[in-house]
């Protein structure tokens, strides 16, 4: 029951976060869909670089499983694709889709490796 | 108040993911991430379905929607649980198992959001009177 509550309240903090993040993001440099970017490009980073650090069970459920995975988001990602493809837009389309698995990624990569550095 | 209302949805999405993961999760290194495809697609579908028009009819105020779409599906779905477990995979060599798990989810992904936005759509014009 314990752990539900942990992961409800990392939940709550990163959907906030995200709606936080995303409103004042989007339809900025020309690519319209940088506040979705954003966010589950940094949160991919931090979630490589926690797995890696091994924390507590307790900040595991509240950082990890809660917050960055509420945090992060894969079906907004998706449905803003698809409106990309209804509009035509094929070229912020293959942009959106391709930055956000490769770098996305690559990320997450970093996060691993930076921990990795961190602890020895 | 609407970020308020986000939250709420937020804690929703994140523990109903964590309770599909502690059914689905095996012990097993390196074994096919079954949880994280299950509640993303799950996830895609329903975010279709709420983005199809059909939702305006069921509530007028747009903060309860952005609760449920922004807040509970939003935090449903993951994209730093996906990305880290393909760098798992791949650590664990797990090659075969990684390049299924970015297809699968690229294109079923892509394909639900389509389903559930097709599935909204009809089910709405089959209340409407011709």
């Amino acid at each position: 029951m314990m752990n539900f509550l942990l992961v409800a309240v990392g939940g709550f903090f990163g959907a906030i976060l995200r709606a936080v993040i995303s409103k004042r993001l989007n339809h900025t440099y020309r690519f319209v869909h940088f506040g979705t970017f954003a966010v589950n490009m940094l949160g991919s980073f931090t979630l490589g670089f926690l797995v890696n650090m091994h924390l507590h069970t307790t900040a595991n459920l509240i950082l990890c499983i809660g917050f960055l995975g509420a945090f992060t988001t894969f079906s907004t990602f998706k449905l803003e694709s698809l409106t990309l493809v209804h509009a035509k837009q094929w070229k912020q389309f293959l942009l959106y889709s391709i930055l956000t698995y490769s770098v996305g990624l690559s990320f997450a990569f970093a996060g691993f490796w930076v921990a990795k550095i961190y602890l020895t | 108040m609407p970020m308020f209302l986000i939250g709420i949805g937020g804690a929703i999405g994140a523990v109903l993911r964590y309770s599909i993961s502690l059914f689905l999760i095996t012990n097993e290194t390196a074994a096919f991430p079954f949880a994280t495809v299950a509640v993303n697609l799950v996830g895609c579908f329903l975010l279709g379905l709420l983005s199809s028009g059909f939702e305006q009819k069921i509530t007028a105020n747009p903060n309860y929607l952005s609760a449920l779409k922004t807040g509970l599906i939003g935090s449903f779905t993951t994209f730093s649980t996906f990305s880290v477990e393909v760098i798992q995979l791949l650590q664990h060599h797990s090659y075969l198992f990684a390049i299924l798990y970015i297809f699968i989810s690229a294109i079923f992904g892509f394909l639900f959001v389509a389903l559930g936005m097709k599935a909204g759509r009809s089910l709405w014009e089959r209340k409407e009177p011709v």
